[in-house]
């Protein structure tokens, strides 16, 4: 079997270069000193085994007593099976674009204001009137707070558990982080609701009164369910992601590098420096995109937090804040037709934009193969 | 073999020879520690400009500086400053946990309080805002039909699509494929649930409802079917990879064709791994709100029908009694989040503890 591509051997490298198998029956693995390329066994997979077997004039195909016949035929329907269900994450994908801009458009078409600068929601009126305009603005700010907050927190615990605790603590601590990840949004919302809105009240209050002179720390009040608020617990909520994928490639940094870096004197930290991070940047960019795109979708945890008001303002600590996601989840129970169609609206931006995000993301992180653990 | 005692430990890079560098001592960092409360406590209260979390937040500050300075003086700046950033990255995990150990907290501490049989055995059907009872029994069958019911459309469709992109597929379309599992893990569930709404609810459903949408757990099914399609397809792969070569030409060898040894002999070889990622899975899908706001409905009576009518679920029920004005309700939502997380937590520590079991040699 000299040419065929030994399968464990590109096993753990997750790459997306599929390992090439055994496309033949027995009979046909006569042929075996064939190199195997693509184009051999391009159509179907199973070209090859119609030329040896079918005609049989080559005289390559042996194995005359095989039920070659029956096998063909489960084999071609197994194949299709399993080829059309990958091909019905495509379908999948196109169809939420499709459907979403077939409602959205007989609501679109309705709008009496701009969809894209109006800031106000009221799509259920005799004249609908709304824009993504203040929710846009929401959406981008609680995200990009919640990762300004977030990533260097991550990566500390990345680091931490990947070179500083003790082995059997970082495996254990880093289960405990993976578990955080599974605690479903609502709680973390019940939770940021409930009980984290009392000491970030204080904390806006405090803040306000000693910097209130800084604009986004101004306002009357009153304070608490405010976009620090939702930051926050969107911080938190994506706090996992970010570790554990940052955490993944810390550990795959080589460790010749590492030790190279310590054999020349190199302190702990500067090991980390000029070894790990450099090492970690693609995978912490990637990671990082992917948290964004969590926290650019969240739902229910903002709509539980935020004081959902549709206007544009840098205060972070005054009630208000309200983004796409959570403004549908909100916004739904009440709407009609044309309320509903302007949610679906909102949506499709939330799903483009999330696309974008996404796809940069996963472009970032598949430049490095040696990716193995999946995001979620 | 005796002159190799001078070699360092590689866990304590440029600490080992003691007989040139000074080294702070534990003491001394211990000194400053207390010296940073000290510090702080008497800024804070003297100044009166907070309580006792300005008091630590600012003791840890001091602290970081007080280290850095008494490092540099002893034993120079790059030692000072590799202490300085890891008491930073210690710090930053301890700070990581406080909400961990917070969220547990709250949710055992609020949600005991209701969690009795009345709870598990009534549905909130005829109860007003008066009324203390009242319970999550509808909401439980809704959470466990329609993650059922999507497990069901998901499973088989996952694993075909990972077979597709680890045994069939090749070149640019498998490719694509592989990339776009990936993209797809990211749509957030409120798009899943828009999409479920528009496509079935919208314009499927009134076919079979004479003409008015049809709000009903099996739409909630097909809306977590779309979040889990990926988690399922991307763990099956990974299972796929592991299982080894030998194994399969073993099969090829004795005249097995390549979908009776797939069928076989891989899948039963990867099984352990796939059973893990579906546990994932099922535990992603049973958290999540936005979707099932969006399609189900959220009846306050039981349903058992998944097909037909309004059906809640436990995630929709935590945020319905959220929002609910009765004083009754807050109790409500902490014991169904308590639930919720209990059902979640448990079948994810299995899957990974299952995972850790049957691990292959990696």
């Amino acid at each position: 079997m000299g040419d065929t591509p030994d399968r464990s051997a590109n096993a753990g490298t997750g790459g997306p270069r599929v390992t090439i198998g055994h496309a033949g029956s027995a009979g046909a693995a006569l042929s075996v000193d064939v190199p195997v390329t693509p184009a051999d066994r391009a159509p179907d997979g199973a070209g090859r085994r119609g030329g040896g077997s079918g005609g049989g004039g080559t005289g390559l195909g042996g194995g005359g007593a095989l039920p070659r016949r029956s096998a063909f035929g489960a084999e071609r329907l197994f194949q299709s099976f399993t080829m059309a269900a990958g091909a019905m994450v495509l379908v999948i994908i196109v169809a939420i674009a499709i459907f979403l801009i077939a409602k959205a458009v007989p609501a679109l078409n309705a709008n009496t204001a701009n969809f894209f600068t109006f800031e106000g929601w009221f799509p259920n009126e005799a004249q609908p009137r709304f824009g993504i305009g203040a929710l846009a603005f929401g959406t981008v700010l609680t995200s990009v707070l919640a990762l300004l907050l977030a990533v260097p927190v991550a990566l500390g615990i990345a680091l931490y558990l990947s070179h500083y605790a003790p082995r059997r603590v970082g495996t254990a601590l880093g289960f405990l982080v993976d578990l955080l990840a599974a605690v479903p949004s609502v709680v973390f919302g019940l939770w940021g609701r409930d009980f984290f809105y009392g000491p970030v009240q204080e904390f806006s209050v405090w803040l306000n009164k000693y910097f209130g002179w800084i604009p986004i720390f101004g306002g009357e009040g009153p304070f608490g369910r405010s976009i620090l608020l939702g930051s926050l617990v969107l911080a938190i909520m994506v706090l996992p992601i970010i570790t554990s994928l940052s955490r993944e490639v810390f550990r795959q940094t080589p460790t010749a590098n590492e030790e190279a870096a310590l054999a020349l004197g190199a302190t702990k930290w500067e090991m980390i420096r000029t070894a790990v991070l450099p090492y970690g940047r693609p995978g912490v960019i990637g990671a990082t995109m992917l948290g964004l795109g969590r926290a650019l979708g969240e739902t229910i945890a903002l709509a539980m937090t935020l004081g959902i008001v549709s206007s544009i303002s840098f205060n972070i600590i005054e009630n208000g804040g309200n983004t796409v996601a959570a403004n549908i989840a909100n916004a739904f129970g009440e709407a009609n037709d044309t309320g509903r169609g302007a949610l679906i609206a909102s949506g499709l931006v939330l799903f483009s934009i999330t696309l974008i995000v996404n796809i940069t993301a996963r472009a970032i992180i598949y430049r490095r193969r040696e990716f193995t653990e999946s995001a979620a | 073999m005796t002159t190799t005692t001078t070699a360092p430990p590689s866990t304590a890079p440029g600490q080992s020879p003691q007989l040139r560098t000074r080294r702070l001592p534990v003491v001394a960092s211990l000194g400053i520690a207390v010296a940073a409360v000290v510090l702080s406590a008497a800024v804070v209260y003297g100044a009166g400009i907070g309580g006792t979390a300005l008091v630590v937040a600012l003791a840890v500050v001091f602290y970081l500086v007080g280290l850095f300075l008494a490092s540099n003086a002893v034993e120079g700046r790059r030692q000072a400053r590799n202490r300085t950033w890891s008491a930073l990255i210690h710090s930053a995990f301890v700070l990581a946990l406080l909400p961990l150990a917070s969220v547990t907290w709250t949710l055992v501490s609020k949600g005991i309080e209701r969690l009795d049989g009345n709870f598990f055995g009534t549905s909130m059907n005829n109860i007003g805002a008066r009324d203390p009872n009242g319970g999550a029994y509808h909401a439980i069958i809704g959470t466990l039909e329609q993650v059922g019911v999507a497990t069901l459309i998901t499973v088989p469709l996952g694993i075909a699509c990972a077979i597709y992109i680890v045994e069939y597929g090749r070149g640019r379309f498998a490719f694509t494929i592989r990339f776009f599992v990936d993209v797809m893990t990211g749509i957030p569930s409120i798009v899943a649930g828009l999409f479920v709404l528009a496509f079935w609810i919208l314009i499927v459903s009134p076919y079979f409802n004479d003409g008015r949408p049809g709000y009903s757990g099996f739409a909630a099914s097909l809306a977590l079917s779309v979040l889990m399609l990926p988690t399922i397809v991307r763990s099956t792969e990974e299972m796929l990879r592991l299982v080894p070569a030998p194994l399969r030409e073993g099969a090829y060898a004795l005249g097995i064709p390549k979908w009776k040894t797939i069928l076989r002999i891989v899948l039963p070889t990867a099984l352990p791994g796939i059973v893990t990622g579906v546990m994932l899975a099922v535990a992603r899908a049973a958290g999540e709100t936005a979707p099932v706001l969006l399609v189900a409905g959220g009846g306050a009576a039981i349903n058992f029908n998944p097909f037909e009518n309004n059906q809640s679920s436990l995630a929709l029920y935590v945020y319905q009694q959220a929002g609910d004005a009765s004083r009754y309700a807050p109790a409500r939502a902490w014991a169904a989040a308590l639930t919720l997380v209990a059902l979640v937590l448990i079948l994810t520590i299995a899957a990974k503890l299952l995972a850790r079991r049957n691990r292959f040699s990696r």
